[in-house]
C-alpha cells in the first residue's frame, strides 16, 4: 500500500519455550493508511496481542521475538522507519510519541499511585520536552477531550477513584497525548459493559476522524468490528487467513472460518428464536489447534466442512480474491 | 484521619495494660525470688526479717491486689523503685535508656532498610543473573545465621582481629562527648543488628518487585516510552515498597529482640542491657517498666508505618 502508516510484511513472531521456538504470528501482512481503521479478528489465542506486541516492540524480553519479516512506520517527521531494525532506545523514542496504544484492562493499565493527570502528562513532557506545568494544562485538556467531565478536578484524582469506563477514557488520552500517527487498540471495550463499549468506539471514532491517525483496532467481538473499522483482517493460528473491506467480508466470507465466525454471531431476537425451537447456536465444531502441534496444512482443516486432502498438504498461500480482497484457503469459490 | 489516629493510639493503650498484665503474671511464674537480691550470702537473714521485707515490698499480698497496686501508682506516673539499685525511681532511670537503644535501634534499621530494598531492586531486576543469585545466597545466610553468632563473629572479626571499631559501650571514658567518637561506637553494632532485617527486606522487596513487574501498569508505563531506568524506579518500585512497608513496621518487635542482645554483646547503655541486668536480678518494677516502655515505642512505630503507609498508597483512606 502507498502512503501506509504502518506497513507489515512477512511478520514472523516465535516464543521460545523450552529450547524451541514456537510460532505465535506468521508471515503476516498488514497496511493502514492515515485516517484508516483495520479491525484484526480472532479468538482468543490467535496472536492479535502479539502482533501488537511485536509493532510496539515490547514481546516479554528473552523469550519472544520477532524472527522474520519487517514492520515499517511513518513517523510524524514524515520518515519511514523500520521498527524490526531499531535499538531499543530509538524505539523506546517512538514509542508513546508516533505509536501508542490502548489496553483491553482499564482496571489494572493505569498505576494505582499516581494521578490519571500526572500519567496523562508523563508521555508530553518525556516525548515533547514540555515542562510540568505545560504538560499538565495539557492533560487536563486531553481529559476534556476523552469527554470527562470536570477535567481539571478528575485529573487530580487516583485512578481507583473513576469508573471503569471513566479509566478507559484516561488511557485513551494518554495515548493520544503525543499525537500518534498510528494506535493501536488491544480489545479496548472488552472489559467493559455494553452501554459504555458503545460510548468508547464513538468517542474513539471521533478522536480519530479528527486527528486522520492509522488505528490498528484488534477485538474478538466481529459487531463491534462493523461498527468502527473500514477493513478487517481475520487471524486464525496465527495467521491471517481473510482480509478485505468490512462490508465485503461480511456479504461475502471467502474463508470457512470467517464464515463461520460470521454465523456464530446472534442476531438480535434469533437466539431466543432458536432456543424455542429447541435449538443450539450455530457455533464451529471442534477446536483451535495448539500451536506447538501446528498440522502442515491449513491449520482450520480439522474444523472445515470442505476441507479435502490438498487442504492437509500444505498451507494455502493468501490469495487474492478479488480487489483488495484475500483469503487463505483453496476452495474460496465454494465457501 | 484523626477518628482514625484516636481509635489507634486506645487500641494500644489497651495493648499496653494487656502487656502489662502478661508480665506481671509471667514475672511472679518464673523462679527466683527478688528479695535475693537484697540478701548478703555471708549474713542469712532470719525467717523474721525475711517476711518483714517482703511486706514492705508488698510480695505477700495476693497476685490481683499487687498488680492493682503497680497499676494505680503507674497511671499516677510512679512506676517503683528499683529493687536492685537500692531504691532509685523507675521511670527516669528507664527513660535515660530510651535515647541509646532508639539511636542503635533507628541507625540499624535505616542501614537495614536501605541497604535491603536497593539490593531488592538490583536482585530482581537481574533475576537469575549470578549477582541475584549470589545476592540471594548471602540473605539467606543473613536470615538463618542466629543473632549471637554474627554479632560474635562481628565483634570478633571487626574489633578483636582488625581493630577497626571499638569492642563495646557508646563512648569512650573519660573523653569529652565527640560525635566521630559516637559514630565509631555505634556503627559495628548497628550494621551487626541491621544483617537478618536487610536480609529480610532485601527478599521481600525482591518478589514484591517480581510481581509488580508482570503487572499491566508497568507494560502501560512502557508503552508510553518511559526510560526502563524509571520504569522500574517510579513506576514499580513505589507499588512493590508497598507491602515491604507493612513488613518492616509489623516485624519491628522481632528487631527489638535483636537489639536487646546486641546491647548486652556490646555493653551498649540501652534499654536491653538495663533489661538483662534487671532480669538477672529479679528487678520486677524496672523489668515492668522497660517493658511497657519498649512495647509504647514498638506500638507508636506500628502506626507511624501505617500513616507512611496511607501516604504511598492513595488507596487507603484513613479516615474510614
Ligand atoms: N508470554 C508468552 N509466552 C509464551 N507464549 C505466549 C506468550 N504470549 C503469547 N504467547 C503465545 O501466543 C499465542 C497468541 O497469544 P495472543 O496474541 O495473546 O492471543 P490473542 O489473539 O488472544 O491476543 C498464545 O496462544 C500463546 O501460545
Ligand atoms: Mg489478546
Amino acid at each position: 500500500m502507498k502512503d501506509a502508516v504502518l506497513d507489515i510484511s512477512g511478520l514472523t513472531t516465535t516464543f521460545t519455550i523450552g529450547g524451541r521456538a514456537i510460532p505465535a504470528v506468521q508471515d503476516l501482512d498488514l497496511a493502514i493508511a492515515a485516517g484508516e481503521t483495520v479491525a484484526l479478528v480472532g479468538e482468543s489465542g490467535s496472536g492479535k496481542s502479539v502482533t501488537s506486541l511485536s509493532i510496539m516492540g515490547l514481546l516479554p524480553r528473552r523469550v519472544g521475538q520477532v524472527a522474520a519479516g519487517s514492520i515499517r512506520l511513518r513517523c510524524k517527521s514524515g520518515q519511514t522507519t523500520s521498527l524490526t531494525g531499531l535499538d531499543p532506545e530509538s524505539l523506546r523514542r517512538l514509542r508513546g510519541n508516533d505509536v501508542a496504544m490502548v489496553f483491553q484492562e482499564p482496571m489494572t493499565s493505569l498505576n494505582p499511585v499516581f494521578t490519571v493527570g500526572e500519567q496523562i502528562a508523563e508521555p508530553i513532557r518525556i516525548h515533547l520536552g514540555k515542562s510540568h506545568r505545560s504538560a499538565a494544562a495539557d492533560a487536563v485538556r486531553l481529559l476534556g477531550e476523552v469527554g470527562i467531565p470536570d477535567p481539571e478536578r478528575r485529573a487530580k484524582q487516583y485512578p481507583h477513584e473513576l469508573s471503569g469506563g471513566m479509566r478507559q477514557r484516561v488511557t485513551i488520552a494518554m495515548a493520544l497525548a503525543c499525537d500518534p500517527q498510528l494506535l493501536i487498540a488491544d480489545e479496548p471495550t472488552t472489559a467493559l459493559d455494553v452501554t459504555i463499549q458503545a460510548q468508547i468506539l464513538t468517542l474513539m471514532a471521533k478522536l480519530q476522524a479528527e486527528r486522520s491517525m492509522a488505528v490498528l483496532f484488534i477485538t474478538h467481538n466481529l459487531g463491534v468490528v462493523a461498527e468502527i473499522a473500514d477493513r478487517v483482517a481475520v487471524m486464525y493460528a496465527g495467521r491471517i487467513v481473510e482480509t478485505g473491506p468490512v462490508q465485503d467480508v461480511f456479504d461475502h466470507p471467502r474463508h470457512p472460518y470467517t464464515k463461520g465466525l460470521l454465523r456464530s454471531v446472534p442476531k438480535l431476537g434469533e437466539a431466543a428464536q432458536l432456543k424455542a425451537q429447541g435449538r443450539d447456536l450455530p457455533t464451529i465444531a471442534g477446536n483451535v489447534p495448539s500451536l506447538r502441534h501446528l498440522p502442515p496444512g491449513c491449520a482450520f482443516a480439522n474444523r472445515c466442512e470442505l476441507a479435502t486432502e490438498s487442504c492437509r498438504a500444505a498451507v494455502p498461500v493468501l490469495e487474492e480474491v478479488s480487489s483488495g480482497r484475500h483469503a487463505r484457503c483453496i476452495r474460496w469459490r465454494e465457501v | 484521619m484523626l477518628t482514625y489516629m484516636f481509635r489507634r493510639l486506645a487500641v494500644g493503650l489497651a495493648m499496653l495494660l494487656a502487656l502489662s498484665v502478661l508480665v506481671f503474671i509471667l514475672l511472679r511464674l518464673a523462679p527466683g525470688d527478688p528479695v535475693a537480691a537484697y540478701i548478703n550470702p555471708s549474713a542469712p537473714l532470719s525467717p523474721q526479717a525475711l517476711a518483714e521485707l517482703r511486706a514492705r515490698l508488698g510480695l505477700d499480698q495476693p497476685l490481683p491486689v499487687q498488680y492493682l497496686a503497680w497499676l494505680r501508682a503507674a497511671l499516677s506516673g510512679n512506676f517503683g523503685y528499683s529493687i536492685q539499685r537500692g531504691g532509685v525511681p523507675v521511670l527516669p532511670l528507664v527513660l535515660g535508656r530510651v535515647g541509646p537503644t532508639a539511636l542503635l535501634m533507628g541507625t540499624g534499621l535505616v542501614i537495614a532498610t536501605v541497604a535491603g530494598i536497593a539490593t531488592g531492586i538490583v536482585s530482581a531486576v537481574r533475576r537469575n543473573s549470578s549477582l541475584d543469585v549470589a545476592l540471594s545466597a548471602v540473605a539467606s545466610l543473613g536470615i538463618s545465621s542466629p543473632a549471637f553468632l554474627t554479632a560474635l563473629l562481628g565483634l570478633y572479626l571487626f574489633a578483636v582481629k582488625f581493630h577497626v571499631a571499638p569492642a563495646g559501650g557508646m563512648l569512650t571514658p573519660g573523653v569529652p562527648f565527640s560525635l566521630t567518637d559516637l559514630l565509631a561506637h555505634l556503627i559495628l553494632p548497628a550494621c551487626l543488628l541491621s544483617l537478618g532485617y536487610a536480609a529480610m527486606i532485601m527478599r521481600y522487596m525482591r518478589s514484591s518487585l517480581l510481581e509488580v513487574l508482570n503487572q499491566d501498569y508497568v507494560r502501560t508505563a512502557r508503552a508510553k516510552g518511559v526510560r526502563e531506568v524509571w520504569v522500574i524506579l517510579k513506576h514499580a518500585t513505589r507499588n512493590a515498597l508497598l507491602p515491604v512497608i507493612t513488613l518492616i513496621g509489623s516485624t519491628i518487635g522481632v528487631a527489638v529482640g535483636g537489639a536487646i542482645f546486641l546491647e548486652s554483646v556490646f555493653n551498649w547503655p540501652g534499654m536491653g542491657l538495663l533489661l538483662v541486668d534487671a532480669v538477672s536480678s529479679r528487678d520486677y518494677p524496672v523489668i515492668m517498666c522497660a517493658t511497657l516502655i519498649t512495647g509504647a515505642g514498638v506500638i507508636l512505630v506500628n502506626l507511624l508505618t501505617d500513616l507512611l503507609y496511607a501516604v504511598i498508597d492513595p488507596r487507603i483512606q484513613v479516615s474510614k
